[in-house]
């Protein structure tokens, strides 16, 4: 167990950044989720911890050492791969004994260690059987029990669920969970599934080319998003965002097609400042007054409903409600803001305006 | 379903009558083996087996002097033919396997130079670099040795091409999740490597061992003594200038013999084919 600090941690392939300067702390036990679309350098930055990669510059230090040069096998942790990476030709229980093997540990504890492994993940009746020979999911938890047994000061899994259907991925995902409130031990997870970072993360690392967008529990990241690139990428159906200029009195921000929504306390000095104005579908309400908007189309979830709707500037909003379905396509509706609903970003920068 | 039942016939009729054309000439020889000189040397040889096959045999296998000619007894053939194909299939499958090993897993400077090094080996089989190979063994004094046999033949790294695009379907993952789990490349090699290569390993041996049991021309020019002799040279020495002066008998015993160890290699490493193919693992 133990802390994993990042600083100032860059990674360059030839003339190529792929990682840009990313700093943070993870504390001992802390689950932190990377979160990011692909390409972003979720994986890159976790093979550097991993020692799989080798860092352009910045350091890493896990449990208080620096590990830059050590090897992989010296910096004292485990990885998850998302194609589970099991050795074919081994058993169930050679595969989680293997690195025990090779450290030299005695027969006995490590059958003892494989044992308790294998009762926690119920892998118990597998324990002679080849990967070949067990169900995604299973070789998924063979993969998790060899992470385990090595008991490592952290946990490093790379997307380890999305080959999986997405039935046993939620209910690995709460085992996930359950397994890391059992034994609390430091985990870096790369995952571009949001549901996923939300549930799982004490802490998510939003990334988008090579830099941390933001850094938060998971309803800071979804109650106050820094940039655009982080509103839009949290929360399904992704946030409306508008064109819009706070008046020349700071109060209200005017939408294109006449509207005017008061902000929540003035701001003189932004007065006239041209604006992108976010606010979550889920956070719009049928009302009196407000958006004009005619529906285009709707798609019942069951629980919930999703309205996409056009503004008389052409423009799309999104609106979700709870339950069924009670417009048709046509119909016009009118919808407004919750109080504290508006997310205001600078128009140029994308970064969040306070 | 008529027209299934006539499409499914021919391939058979084909492959019936293939087999027919191919198995006869064994047969033969299996038949031959078991008549006398004499009846052989009439022209008339019956299609059905005769009554001197244990004599034919035993005189072949102990070598005792023929009726015309005396020969290097078929156990001493045998065990050199042995001793030179399993060093050649051993030690090419050894060198092979270490060589594509590096070159997939390891980078290092020429790395591609050295794997087209390799590759062109391919295009320089015995026959080609015979004289000089002839005037390296003779100078290095293993005329007439088991080294002088096999070593010129092992040196040459074919298989590495098989093993490398082998090892480029081993994901990168496994590398990784074995280095984290500690595994250096020596035993990574030992440990993955080559309990997945057990397949592909099988399928060289077989198809080397025949190679270099069939070798010709190099042991022909290597052996000198006797009782260095490999078997396929041994049959052709047999095999006089004038068709009167032939043991056919012994010939045909000892082709009998020639054929067994190759055969024997084949369906021994079939079974291990197949096992590995039942349970796939990847
Ligand atoms: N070996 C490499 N050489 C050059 N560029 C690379 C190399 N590996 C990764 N990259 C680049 O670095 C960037 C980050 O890659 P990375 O694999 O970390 O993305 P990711 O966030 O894990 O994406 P995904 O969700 O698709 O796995 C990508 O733009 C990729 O093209
Ligand atoms: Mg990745």
């Amino acid at each position: 167990m133990a802390t994993v600090e990042i600083r100032n941690v860059r990674k360059s392939y030839g003339p190529v950044e792929a990682i840009k300067g990313i700093d943070i702390a993870i504390q001992d036990g802390e689950f932190l989720v990377l979160l990011g679309p692909s390409g972003c350098g979720k994986s890159t930055l976790l093979r550097m911890v991993a020692g799989l990669e080798g860092i352009t510059g910045g350091q890493i230090a896990i449990g208080g050492r620096v590990v830059n040069d050590l090897d992989p096998k010296d910096r004292d942790i485990a990885m998850v791969f998302q194609n589970y990476a099991l050795y074919p030709h081994m058993t169930v229980f050679d595969n989680m004994a293997y690195g025990l093997k090779i450290r030299g540990i005695p027969k006995a504890e490590i059958r003892a260690r494989v044992d308790k492994a294998a009762n926690i993940l119920e892998l118990g009746r597998f324990l002679d059987r080849r990967p070949s020979q067990l169900s995604g999911g299973q070789r998924q938890r063979v993969a998790m029990g060899r992470a385990i047994v090595r008991e490592p000061a952290a946990f490093l899994f790379d997307e380890p669920l999305s080959n999986l259907d997405a039935k046993l991925r939620t209910q690995m995902r709460v085992e996930i969970k359950r397994l890391q409130d059992r034994l609390g031990i430091t985990s870096l997870y790369v995952t571009h599934d949001q549901v996923e970072a939300m549930t799982l993360a004490d802490r998510i690392l939003v990334m988008n080319h090579g830099v941390a967008e933001q850094i938060g529990t998971p309803l800071e990241v979804y109650q106050r998003p820094a940039s655009l690139f982080v509103a839009g990428f949290i929360g399904s159906p992704p946030m409306n965002v508008l064109d819009g200029r706070i008046d020349d009195h700071g109060e209200v921000v005017l939408v294109p097609g006449g509207q005017r929504l008061p902000l929540p306390q003035p701001r003189p000095t932004d007065a006239g400042r041209p604006i992108k104005l976010g606010i979550r579908p889920e956070h719009l309400a049928v009302a009196a007054e407000g958006f004009s908007i005619e529906v285009e189309l709707v798609e019942a979830l069951g629980a919930d409903t999703v309205v996409y709707g056009r503004l008389p500037d052409s423009e799309t909003l999104l609106v979700r409600m709870a339950g069924i379905p009670t417009v048709r396509e046509r119909d016009r509706l009118t919808v407004t803001p919750q109080d504290g609903a508006l997310h205001l970003f600078d128009a140029v920068t994308g970064r969040r305006v306070e | 379903m008529k027209p299934t039942r006539f499409i499914d016939l021919v391939p058979h009729i084909v492959l019936i009558v293939g087999v027919l054309i191919f198995a006869y000439p064994i047969y033969v020889t299996l038949i031959g083996s078991t008549w006398d000189s004499g009846t052989i040397g009439r022209g008339g040889l019956p299609l059905w087996p005769g009554g001197q096959g244990m004599v034919n045999y035993a005189q072949a296998w102990a070598g005792e002097a023929g009726e015309r000619a005396l020969y290097t007894p078929v156990r001493t053939m045998m065990l050199n033919s042995l001793v030179m194909a399993l060093s050649i299939a051993v030690g090419k499958i050894a060198i092979s396997i270490l060589s594509a090993y590096a070159v997939a897993f390891f980078r290092f400077p020429l790395r591609m130079a050295f794997f087209w090094l390799i590759f062109i080996t391919l295009m320089l089989p015995v026959e080609v670099r015979i004289i000089p190979t002839y005037k390296v063994v003779a100078d290095l004094g293993l005329i007439n040795t088991y080294a002088g046999l096999a070593i010129p033949l092992i040196a040459s790294a074919t298989a590495t091409l098989l093993f490398r695009q082998f090892f480029l379907t081993i994901p990168d993952e496994l590398l990784e999740a074995a280095k984290i789990d500690g595994a250096g490349p020596v035993r990574f090699f030992i440990d993955v490597v080559l309990p997945l290569s057990r397949t592909n390993i099988a399928a060289l041996f077989v198809i080397l061992f025949i190679y270099g049991w069939n070798q010709y021309l190099w042991p022909l020019l290597v052996t000198s003594s006797g009782d260095m002799e490999t078997i396929v040279t041994g049959i052709t020495k047999m095999i006089g200038t004038g068709e009167s002066a032939n043991d056919w008998h012994i010939i045909m015993a000892t082709t009998v013999l020639a054929m067994l160890p190759p055969v024997a290699v084949v369906v021994l490493m079939q079974r291990w084919f197949v096992k590995g193919l039942v349970d796939s693992e990847k």
